[in-house]
């Protein structure tokens, strides 16, 4: 849909320029030299390939029922993806939760195409060497709101109340470095070593960092989803790993595009 | 004696005050609810319990890291009672090992996917967010510069002490600062954080030579 005959020329060029990447580009690398290549990568995002893989895994007839994902409702009517993740997390009545990208893309796969829960989930983030059908679909879900401002809605209550509980697990302290959220993402203008640090209260904070997402990560050679992300923040904070698509992690979600309302989406992004 | 007794029931009053006073509203009781069920059944009961929160913890979250100050007096007094000291009493240890220290950012992280490998030893990790000897340049900037530190603060006992005790436990200065609580939580030993007093203070460690 979006530079699609420039993008097969670039997949395998930008792919050999990722690979490099990966290698060379560790922690300790300074931002310029990111915003270099993330220059050098603007035309050729190696996730443009995943968002073509995800297209077609959208159209095809797949799983017990043989059918495609081309009914599922992400919440702006069956089979619309156009602008639908710049609005998720939502409430949805089928379920009555309050449910984002993922965790709608895996109702469809079980309601719509017959997988268990469990099946469909197992590959959930690829590994080097094997693909995760997820990464590819929620690639190809993102993509289809690139150019579109973010904006949840919060009109139902379950809507308000999961962005109260998301910022509560924000600023929540816990662990063996008492670490939350807010410890290094409430603050102005700080780096950890040589990262910047959005501060994700903020509109601009939480909008330069929800608008790329998925994302295509270098220093980690595939796409990360906004779960992949966010489960690894709770890795990082010095916490055991929360369950793929759980309430937490999807009430921070809810939180962190609340605050990013408004900003307009870029996505699949390059991050370091 | 009596002073002592009369010291633990006002103790008792100040805390059963203020656990009435700070009852978490329902949506936090909630929130609180949704976070425990989050996470993977099979995560290991040890690993689980990272998820229990101190007092100073749950107040911290309560208020955003922005105590009001009889809260902020509470927790400090609290958690400077806590600092305990090397067996043999010495506050200043080797620099190159805290330099080591300071340097790593290795351990405690756990789950599934990328943990750190079983036994990985712990840093310090100051220089996530310490600016310290001037030769490295990939420092944070979440805590102040302690360039040269040594060199501006002196070296006295009363210097070596406070380094000694702030790395130890941040809160007892300072209710709710980023900075972890290093010894309190067991992250260092003690005679690890001598080390990194060394680092900071010895005339000959690179944050105050060069």
């Amino acid at each position: 849909m979006i530079r699609r005959t420039s993008v097969m020329a670039n997949v395998v060029l930008s792919l050999c320029l990722a690979t490099a990447a990966a290698t060379a580009y560790g922690e300790d690398k300074s931002s310029d030299e990111i915003a270099k290549y993330r220059e050098m990568l603007q035309e050729g995002n190696p996730a443009d390939l995943i968002d073509l893989k995800g297209e077609e895994l959208w159209k095809t007839p797949r799983g017990p029922k043989n059918v495609s994902l081309e009914k599922c409702d992400l919440g702006l009517g069956p089979g619309v993806v156009e602008g639908a993740y710049a609005q998720l997390p939502r409430y949805f009545k089928d379920t009555d939760k309050v449910m984002d990208a993922e965790s709608r893309l895996v109702y469809c796969m079980v309601t719509l195409q017959g997988y268990s829960p469990v099946e469909v989930t197992k590959n959930w983030f690829s590994r080097p060497g094997k693909d995760s059908d997820i990464e590819a679909l929620v690639t190809f879900i993102g993509a289809r709101s690139n150019g579109k401002a973010i904006n949840v809605p919060n009109k139902h209550p379950a809507e308000a109340t999961m962005y109260k509980q998301g910022e509560y697990i924000f600023y929540r302290r816990s662990g063996p470095q008492d670490f939350s959220c807010a410890v290094c993402h409430s603050n102005q203008g700080k780096r950890i070593r040589l990262q910047e640090l959005g501060n994700l209260t903020t509109k601009e904070g939480a909008g330069t960092a929800m608008k790329s997402f998925p994302a295509y990560r270098v220093s980690q050679g595939a796409v990360w989803t906004m779960q992949r992300r966010l489960i690894d923040c709770m890795r990082q904070t010095d916490l055991p790993e929360p369950n793929y698509l759980s309430d937490a992690v999807i009430a921070l979600e809810v939180y962190l595009q609340g605050n990013a309302s408004g900003t307009v989406m870029q996505t699949p992004g390059i991050k370091r | 004696m009596k002073l002592k007794i009369v010291g633990v029931i006002l103790l008792f009053a100040v805390v059963v005050g203020a656990s009435r006073a700070e009852q978490p509203s329902s949506i936090n009781k909630k929130a609180e609810q949704t976070f425990r069920s989050s996470f993977r059944p099979d995560n290991p009961k040890y690993w689980m319990g990272r998820l229990d929160q101190d007092e100073t913890m749950a107040l911290c979250s309560k208020y955003k890291d922005q105590p009001p100050p009889k809260v902020r007096e509470k927790i400090q007094a609290a958690q400077m009672a806590t600092i305990r000291y090397p067996v043999d009493g010495k506050l200043v240890g080797d620099w190159h090992e805290g330099e080591a220290l300071a340097s790593s950012g290795k351990g405690g992280h756990i789950g599934f996917i990328q943990p750190d490998p079983p036994g990985t030893p712990r840093g310090g990790n100051c220089y996530a967010c310490h600016q310290l000897a001037k030769k490295e340049i990939a420092f944070g900037t979440i805590g102040p510069s302690l360039q040269q530190f040594g060199k501006t603060r002196g070296t006295s006992d009363e210097v070596a002490k406070y380094v000694y005790d702030k790395v130890y436990n941040s809160n007892a200065f300072n209710a709710c600062t980023n900075m972890p609580r290093i010894g309190y939580n067991n992250w260092l030993t003690p005679e690890q954080i001598t080390h990194v007093v060394a680092f900071l203070l010895d005339p000959e460690s690179p944050v105050n030579r060069e």
